[in-house]
């Protein structure tokens, strides 16, 4: 049996420590060691982004990353996207806009998505097309995908906008209070 | 994947200490997307990983009045968002043709100019070399080179930033195999084209490792970077070209053009760079550079389309580093 390393990382905001090989990938060690499963294993090389989870913020295909490279990262995956009890306006347009069939793609567009529209609130149809270009979905054909992604940026926008007029707080805060 | 050693050090030396000067017992792990994927395929078993990822001087990004000093563990969208990548045009196209929001956030500046042939036969495990060349001139070849395919090697260079890079001027600082040991290295001459298995198409021993790129300060010398790829997707380009010009009263008096994804190395294209010097970059010049880099081509069964390609990857290249219309997207 091959030695295993201790790893402390912070996972959707939990101190969480784990046990692994040094040849078993971030994604292995979610599904397999943590039992957190949203993250997909879609081609286990980098192609398809299923896997895709932030680290430290950036998004990172997480089959292509050694678990023990994430030893004091902060780790975010699809089940840290949601605010307790409510989806993300993300999760939210997916589901009202039908952006999903077979849903294997979803987690990780979802994620690649945050990262983006944390970039980038009011991409074009080509921009939010090219900079998901890493994420690869076999049913939907995509639209439905691009169309939720734009909606819900607009969604991000107006609720930042919502936020900084209904209460006394300076709109710069309340935006990085949103973004939290 | 077969179990090794994971080893994280702190400092540049530390990392000399735990690379062996033997092929295939070490590697370097930088952002991992493409050792990774190697590891899996088990097309390299190392017994230890030496990660960079704690070793803070290699994610640094210096400038000062004549250079700009890359780390190797930058990465690329680091490199691109760094407001140094204005001075260089070529640099910041090229990375910005990646179409993948976790490769340019994973993947670094050392790892982009270290990742191994995308070759399909070489990723089939069949060498870098497959049969001394056989494999792919009786196989599949569409997506070999047209240029320097004459010896046994007939992969593409899969960098997407080396055409810039060299284009560019840029060195690199490479480490090892001693800890003072320093090399300071014209990017053009990294690469080279191996004639037996046992060469590695860099130069570099598996002791030494890339620390930093140097970039010279381009001193009123314009650049572009174009690709031409199969539709929007993430994949590699089928051929590209960058080109840095330097223009005095409406001439160009020094260029250099360099072709990528077309030879086993960056191909710099003497005849392209002949063409164009001592002309106005206009349409119809920056065309006969282009046609004057596809003249020296030798296609193989499968890929005459790439010369084409290089042709207009060369003149929109010119066109765009002029500020001129390429007519091309
Ligand atoms: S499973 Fe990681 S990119 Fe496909
Ligand atoms: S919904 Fe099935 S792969 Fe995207």
């Amino acid at each position: 049996m091959a030695k295993k390393t201790h790893v402390a990382t912070t996972i959707n905001g939990e101190p969480m420590e784990f046990l692994c090989e040094a040849r078993q990938s971030l994604l292995e060690v979610l599904r397999d060691n943590l039992a957190m499963t949203g993250s997909k294993e879609g081609c286990n090389n980098g192609n398809c982004g299923a896997c895709t989870v932030l680290l430290d913020g950036q998004p990172v295909d997480s089959c292509l990353v050694l678990a023990v490279e994430a030893e004091g990262a902060e780790i975010t995956t699809v089940e840290g996207i949601a605010d307790d009890s409510r989806l993300h306006p993300i999760q939210q347009c997916f589901l009202e806009e039908a952006a999903l069939q077979c849903g294997v793609c979803t987690p990780g567009f979802i994620v690649t998505a945050k990262a983006l529209l944390d970039r980038n609130p009011t991409p074009s149809e080509h921009e939010i097309r090219f900079q998901l270009a890493g994420n690869l979905c076999r049913c939907t054909g995509y639209d439905k995908i691009i169309r939720a992604v734009q909606d819900a940026g607009k969604r991000m926008a107006a609720e930042a906008r919502g936020a900084s007029t209904t209460t006394n707080g300076s709109p710069a805060r309340q935006q990085q209070k949103q973004a939290t | 994947m077969k179990a090794f050693e994971y080893a994280a050090p702190r400092s540049e030396s530390e990392v000399l200490e735990l690379l062996s000067g033997e092929a295939g017992h070490t590697e370097v792990l930088a952002g991992g997307t493409d050792l990774v994927g190697l590891m899996k395929k088990m097309i390299v078993t190392p017994d230890r990983v030496v990660s960079l990822s704690r070793v803070a001087s290699l994610k640094k990004i210096e400038a000062d009045s004549t250079a700009v000093r890359v780390g190797a563990m930058v990465s690329l969208d680091e490199l691109a968002e760094n407001p140094v990548s204005e001075f260089y045009p070529a640099i910041r196209q090229a990375i910005d043709e990646i179409a993948s929001l976790q490769l340019r956030s994973q993947g670094t500046l050392g790892g982009e100019l270290c990742q191994r042939p995308r070759c399909w036969y070489f990723r089939d495990g069949h060498g870098l070399l497959a049969a001394r060349g056989k494999d792919v001139v009786e196989g599949d070849s569409r997506f070999h080179a047209i240029f320097g395919n004459a010896g046994p090697a007939k992969f593409v260079c899969p960098s997407r930033l080396a055409p810039a890079l060299v284009a560019l001027d840029a060195r690199l600082r490479i480490l090892g195999p001693h800890s003072n040991d320093e090399t300071l290295m014209p990017l053009e001459a990294f690469y080279r084209t191996p004639k037996s298995e046992r060469e590695r198409e860099f130069l570099l021993d598996p002791n030494q490792f890339v620390a930093q790129v140097i970039l010279p300060h381009p001193e009123g010398r314009l650049s572009a970077s174009y690709e031409v790829r199969h539709g929007a997707g993430p994949e590699y380009p089928l051929v590209s070209a960058a080109s840095s010009i330097l223009v005095e009263r409406g001439r160009v008096v020094e260029a250099r053009v360099v072709l990528g994804q077309v030879a086993p190395t960056p191909w710099i294209s003497r005849e392209a760079i002949d063409a164009i010097v001592g002309r106005p970059v206009t349409p119809e010049t920056a065309e006969a550079a282009g046609e004057a880099a596809a003249s020296v081509a030798t296609p193989l069964r499968d890929n005459e389309y790439k010369v084409r390609l290089a042709k207009v990857a060369v003149k929109r290249s010119l066109l765009k580093a002029a500020g001129l219309e390429t007519g091309g997207f």
